[in-house]
């Protein structure tokens, strides 16, 4: 019933799948993004560079401390999102009165920088880091061969998205957040710290493309460019999903996962700009994109 | 001239050994990638080979006086082009170096061949080098798309693998090399049954991989290079292709790519190298220089650098003259006994003809460190490894 220009259903199903597990690093990278943006005002050039540093670090804990994939999946988070909290304090902070265009220059200067720093260090080729154990093999779903780690991929994404959510959405702190972002000087003089929550926030975001640097560790070759590669195709998902919004962020990630996945089946060639071209049809159609808030 | 002129005269008037009295002046320029995705295989690591040669030559005591300098070229033509006209216009620069990605090479060739100066390229793999676009003074020392092609394309059909599909990168290098390996399948007995084309660079190859599944070929040719093809092998291993039956056959691979893949991911592996470290005692002592200087082990594109200026330095030195068609007709002249490439000379269009060798990559039980990646398979005389220079297009060849 599936047929569709000489696709069998077998090899459609097996690339709506794919498509949805590749969905899951875009949802969890604009995810990110959407975050820092949405409460923050400030368009995180830095993401790709902080997903490779999230890669780099897991790398680093298992080469010189010896410790594995499941630990690196708690700790890779909290050093690269500490990283972000440096940034912010020191940097970002200053900012935050001007335009976005230069939280865009200082965070795409310091990605440049840390790529820079990296490619010095570990050169272009990349490093090895080995799927865990307890994750090899996969399973045969009868239409494909399903890696077991790509299944706990799309499972750890959606926990974090919907988490993610959950907690900016429907809880007391995620209110809190979103009225400090609209009016800091209100919501300061009930007595909430808002620069330790802007702070905290930027670092959250980042510790969100630390995490996904570590789900990417395994599965796509580590260096220091693999950030750089996919940022944009990250950002063309933000602008579709609405910029700043945290539902959009989540829905488009996995949806243009799926549509850029058929894409590779029915006009290879066209895979690498379907995302964008989509992107510019929404921005025709509905400017604030698919989610926007500000209509 | 002049100088050489001088130093002759120096010598006839008083007697006393020119290289004393009148030292020759060489500047050899290291064009390549510092920053991009060839930058481990060409990069510093070139630059480090140059001043090796150099040294290995004993240069200062044969009255030559080299200097090595280099730049990124970035991967870009026009880059590279601006530099190059740069360094013989002004700069003084006698021979340019390596100059990977192949478009920027041919740029190289034209400038070089204009200023009258030689460019002795390691890093590209082009055959337009000494085919169509070939030039009088430009000398391709390492490998090419046609040996890369002959050596892993036919070896893996011979082996009985007969079956081929192709996952190639959607730009002029993948499809060249595509097209130069389907040949050389077919000509062996294989049968081309299925290719598709991924965007360049790609970073997920999961789907293409599947179709690749789906074709019940024997074995996935990857014509494609550096993070692409470490991306395609590291999926091919978690989606069990190989596990499968299915082999993989990597069209362009260098050791450092090998080793960013580690021996897990890319044991079985068969590739065509003109070099590797562990071949016999003397690439070995080589590399052990090399990588005290440089803190890892040459690329066969470092050992190609290091070889072509060892040659080019002795064609300056046997004919005092630095000049371009004076130093190629010399190099192609004498043929070279190299320690790192073993015997061979350069032929009349510029390519250089050398053995080059199968190898097939470890696995972990059998690797005793992490560089020790290969094992020797077969090696391919000079003569077979590269295409004929008849019927390649070099003009000046069927002009001669």
């Amino acid at each position: 019933m599936f047929e569709l220009l000489g696709i069998p259903p077998q090899v459609l199903m097996g690339q709506l799948l794919l498509g949805l597990i590749n969905g899951s690093f875009y949802a969890v990278l604009s995810l990110g993004l959407a975050v820092i943006f949405g409460l923050l005002n400030i368009i995180n050039f830095s993401h790709g560079a902080q997903y490779m540093l999230g890669a780099f670090v897991a790398w680093m804990l298992l080469e010189y401390l010896g410790i594995n994939y499941w630990w690196a999946l708690l700790i890779v988070p909290i050093v690269v999102g500490a990283t972000g909290v440096v940034l912010e304090k020191l940097a970002l902070r200053r900012l935050y009165h001007l335009d976005h265009l230069y939280g865009l220059l200082l965070t795409f200067g310091v990605a440049l920088i840390i790529q820079g720093l990296f490619r010095n260090y570990y050169g272009i080729s990349g490093l090895p880091y080995n799927i865990p154990s307890q994750l090899s093999g996969g399973q045969n779903l009868g239409f494909m061969f399903l890696p077991n780690y790509r299944g706990w991929v799309v499972v750890a994404s959606v926990i974090v998205c919907f988490g993610t959510w959950f907690v900016i959405e429907k809880t007391r702190l995620g209110a809190y957040l979103r009225a400090a972002t609209e009016n800091p000087t209100l919501v300061g003089a009930f007595g909430i710290n808002v620069p330790l929550m802007i702070m905290l926030t930027y670092g959250f975001g980042v510790a969100l493309a630390g995490f996904a640097g570590v789900l990417a560790a395994p599965i796509y070759s580590v260096n220091p460019n693999m950030g750089a590669d996919l940022i944009i195709v990250v950002f063309a998902v933000v602008v579709i999903g609405g910029m700043g919004s945290i539902m959009g962020a989540i829905v488009t990630g996995f949806g243009l996962g799926v549509i850029e996945g058929l894409t590779k089946v029915f006009y290879p060639a066209g895979s690498a700009v379907v995302i964008f071209v989509i992107m510019a049809i929404v921005l025709m159609i509905k400017p604030e994109g698919l989610f926007g808030r500000n209509a | 001239m002049k100088k050489t002129v001088l130093g002759a005269l120096t010598v006839a008037s008083f007697g006393l050994p020119a290289m004393a009295q009148d030292s020759m002046d060489v500047t050899l320029g290291v064009l390549n990638d510092r920053s991009g995705v060839y930058a481990d295989l060409s990069g510093e690591g070139s630059v480090v080979a140059a001043r090796m040669a150099v040294a290995d030559f004993d240069a200062e005591s044969k009255g030559l006086n080299v200097e090595v300098i280099s730049a990124d070229h970035q991967n870009k033509p026009d880059i590279a082009s601006n530099i190059a006209r740069q360094w013989y216009d002004q700069d003084g620069v006698d021979a340019i170096l390596d100059v990977p990605t192949s478009s920027t090479a041919l740029a190289v060739a034209d400038i070089t061949a204009q200023a009258n100066k030689i460019l002795i390229d390691s890093g590209a793999g082009s055959t337009q080098l000494t085919g169509e676009q070939c030039q009088p003074t430009t000398i391709h020392w390492t490998y090419d798309t046609a040996a890369l092609a002959k050596g892993t394309g036919g070896a893996v059909t011979e082996r009985g693998d007969n079956k081929w599909f192709f996952l190639t990168a959607d730009y002029a290098f993948g499809h060249s090399l595509e097209e130069e390996t389907m040949k050389i399948v077919e000509e062996s007995g294989g049968e081309v049954v299925g290719s598709v084309r991924h965007p360049f660079p790609a970073t997920d190859f999961s789907s293409f991989l599947l179709q690749a599944q789906a074709s019940g070929a024997d074995v996935i040719g990857l014509a494609n290079a550096g993070g692409d093809t470490v991306n395609a092998i590291k999926q091919a291993a978690e989606f069990g292709i190989t596990q499968s039956g299915q082999s993989l056959a990597a069209l362009l691979m260098f050791i450092t790519d090998v080793h960013a893949l580690g021996a897990e991911t890319a044991q079985g592996l068969v590739l065509t190298e003109a070099f590797y470290w562990d071949h016999d005692d003397e690439t070995r002592e080589w590399s052990a220089r090399f990588e005290e200087e440089f803190g890892s082990k040459p690329t066969m594109v470092h050992a190609g650098v290091y070889s072509g200026t060892m040659h080019y330095l002795a064609a300056v030195e046997a004919t005092g003259s630095t000049d371009g068609d004076v130093v190629a007709e010399w190099m192609k002249a004498n043929s070279f006994d190299d320690p790192l490439f073993g015997e061979g000379y350069v032929r009349e269009d510029g390519r250089v003809i050398h053995d080059m060798h199968l190898y097939e990559v470890k696995t972990p039980d059998e690797s005793t460190g992490e560089w020790d990646l290969y094992k020797h398979v077969s090696t391919i005389p000079g003569e077979d490894a590269f295409l004929p220079m008849e019927g390649a297009g070099c003009e000046f060849v069927k002009a001669g």
